[in-house]
């Protein structure tokens, strides 16, 4: 109980900073980043949905947020389709999609899932590519529209900061709650051992499509927004690199950890802007960063800021007790 | 309450099992022993779903359920342990436990994502269930703990007690008392009792001969896949075929 009402402050907290933090920053940069660390926090959520709790891994997930952004921006320009029915659209059908070829690659375990993931993730990608008439092929598709409410046309990057902060923040808030419920439990049971799982009456099978399915979802939302706040979408945003990259995002975050997510998501946005300067190194410094923190925290930037907040607050403690005597 | 009918496994050219039968009656404590290699864990997997026999099949009071799968059979009440204890390490004790209790509850992803008042009052109720059942095996007071960190023989406990919260007919323990030490096993004969005495049916494999002398009622000997003898702990003793399995013929 106290746990749940601590997770509650936490939760809130952290709304009120990202909604609030708009009021604080002067000039348009920092905002426009901060939209990409927005919609990339809200694919980190939704791999971590299916890596961090249920166990299952995904190198094709960028494929999920092309599909989601490539439906919007078809929808769009090619036929009179509002953009809000379109976003609704792209989550569905990369679901419907997802529900599909769930069914028999979440059979395989381990690096066999990691292979029939990776092999979707490459053939979605060459299906954008190819598919010049649809997609626009290599050159990409322009002239997607804005999403409206209304008057209010977010086709600015503080509107665009509210437009993906506010839904990036309610699918937090679902996915914690989430964790802490029946279904979160049973999913981190499959994870543990899903032999176990299954004997406790966990029926893996369907709960791993049902999680598999929620994540392309929330990746195809993510995958919309990119697309009608961009404006313009090519096929290189969606390829393996960036499925890579998602996973990055939530291994040096923490994986399980929603707040991790959002950590992970902003420092590899932020990281090219910060390597600049060190030219071709940029990938020697990424890649250590990922091989030390690996090392040395195991459970990810999250893990290793509570492991911290932990000492600190046994020395305060422990301070005030030699205080005392 | 449970039998096996002509259980046959073939594991490539290899018989682990061959044409084994035998029933259960309910509320009675069975074990199942015999040495190394005599089939009987591969036994127990046949009758939890997680292998499928090349022939035979088995029933659950009158029901058929050869070929059910494991998370089906929790919900039917038959329930397993496991013998190198299978425990979801990063969870709490307690969630451990709530795990037991997935067929006892129902909502679902959306219920659970948006919290619906209805989830809310079963989440209630699923921890105070989870609290009862370790209290029943004495676990309460590393209800917060991971799993993980628990010393190995309450490990064992703490299987035991998930076990129990799929509120199951009948529960299968695959060596229950391995590793654990003398004091320990004691305590797990008391609990095996406590479990049948609220009309639970119990089949275990053990090695510890003093443990299934104690607590069994009837013990089935398995020896290179095929059964060898089956009967009252004294009957078992006595048997000629048995003791030659054990300690080599003459």
């Amino acid at each position: 109980m106290i746990k749940e009402k601590r997770q509650i402050l936490i939760f809130t907290l952290f709304a009120l900073i990202v909604l609030l933090a708009p009021l604080f920053l002067k000039g348009s940069y920092f905002l426009n980043v901060l939209v990409f660390i927005g919609i990339n926090t809200l694919l980190a959520v939704a791999l971590n949905l299916l890596l961090g709790y249920a166990g299952q891994i995904s190198l094709g997930h960028a494929a999920f947020f092309g599909l989601g952004a490539y439906v919007s921006g078809i929808l769009t320009t090619r036929f009179p389709v509002d953009p809000w029915m379109a976003l609704l659209a792209a989550a569905l059908c990369a679901a419907l999609l997802a529900f599909v070829i769930g069914f028999p690659i979440l059979k395989l375990k381990g690096h066999y899932l990691a292979m029939a993931t990776l092999g979707f993730g490459i053939i979605m990608y060459i299906f954008f590519n190819e598919t010049v008439d649809l997609t626009g092929g290599p050159s990409g598709l322009s002239g997607i529209p804005n999403l409206r409410l209304g008057q209010l046309i977010f086709d600015n990057d503080r509107n665009n900061y509210y437009l993906v902060w506010v839904i990036t923040l309610g699918v937090m808030l679902l996915s914690i709650n989430l964790s802490q419920s029946r279904i979160g439990r049973a999913l981190r049971a499959i994870n543990d051992s899903e032999v176990a799982a299954r004997v406790m009456g966990v029926n893996a099978r369907i709960l791993k499509v049902q999680i598999f399915t929620i994540s392309a979802f929330v990746s195809a939302i993510a995958g919309s927004l990119y697309a009608h706040t961009m404006t313009f979408i090519s096929p290189t945003s969606f390829g393996f690199n960036f499925s890579v990259e998602l996973l990055t995002m939530i291994i040096i975050g923490g994986l399980g950890s929603m707040y991790g997510s959002f950590l992970g998501a902003a420092i590899l946005t932020m990281l090219p802007e910060f390597l600049r300067v060190f030219r071709d190194f940029d990938i020697v410094i990424y890649g250590l960063m990922l091989i030390l923190i690996t090392m040395f925290m195991p459970k990810g930037l999250i893990g290793g800021l509570e492991a911290l907040f932990k000492i600190v607050i046994n020395k305060i403690k422990g301070g005030a007790q030699n205080v005392k005597r | 309450m449970l039998s096996v009918e002509g259980i046959t496994q073939i594991f490539g050219g290899l018989t682990a099992l061959e044409d084994v039968s035998f029933s259960v009656t309910p509320r009675s404590i069975t074990g199942i022993i015999g040495p190394n290699g005599a089939g009987k864990t591969t036994l127990f997997n046949i009758v939890t779903g997680l292998y499928t026999q090349t022939e035979g099949k088995v029933y659950l009071g009158e029901k058929n359920i050869s070929f059910f799968a494991p998370e089906t059979l929790a919900g039917l009440g038959l329930v397993r342990t496991f013998q190198n204890v299978e425990l979801f390490g990063q969870m709490s004790v307690l969630e451990n436990v709530m795990v037991g209790l997935h067929t006892k509850s129902k909502s679902g992803i959306f219920s659970c994502a948006f919290k619906l008042p209805g989830q809310i009052r079963e989440e209630k109720t699923v921890r105070e269930k989870a609290y009862r059942w370790l209290e029943f095996t004495g676990l309460v007071d590393e209800a917060d703990i991971a799993a993980c960190n628990l010393p190995f023989g309450k490990g064992r406990l703490l299987e035991i007690s998930r076990a129990m919260a799929v509120e199951p007919q009948i529960i299968l323990m695959d060596e229950p008392a391995a590793g654990l030490n003398s004091r320990e096993t004691a305590g797990l004969a008391e609990l095996i009792r406590k479990i049948q005495d609220l009309g639970i049916t119990i089949v275990l494999v053990e090695h510890d001969m003093e443990l299934v002398m104690d607590v069994c009622e009837s013990i089935v000997v398995l020896n290179l896949g095929k059964k060898l003898a089956h009967g009252t702990p004294r009957e078992i003793q006595e048997d000629k075929a048995v003791i030659a399995a054990y300690l080599g013929e003459d």
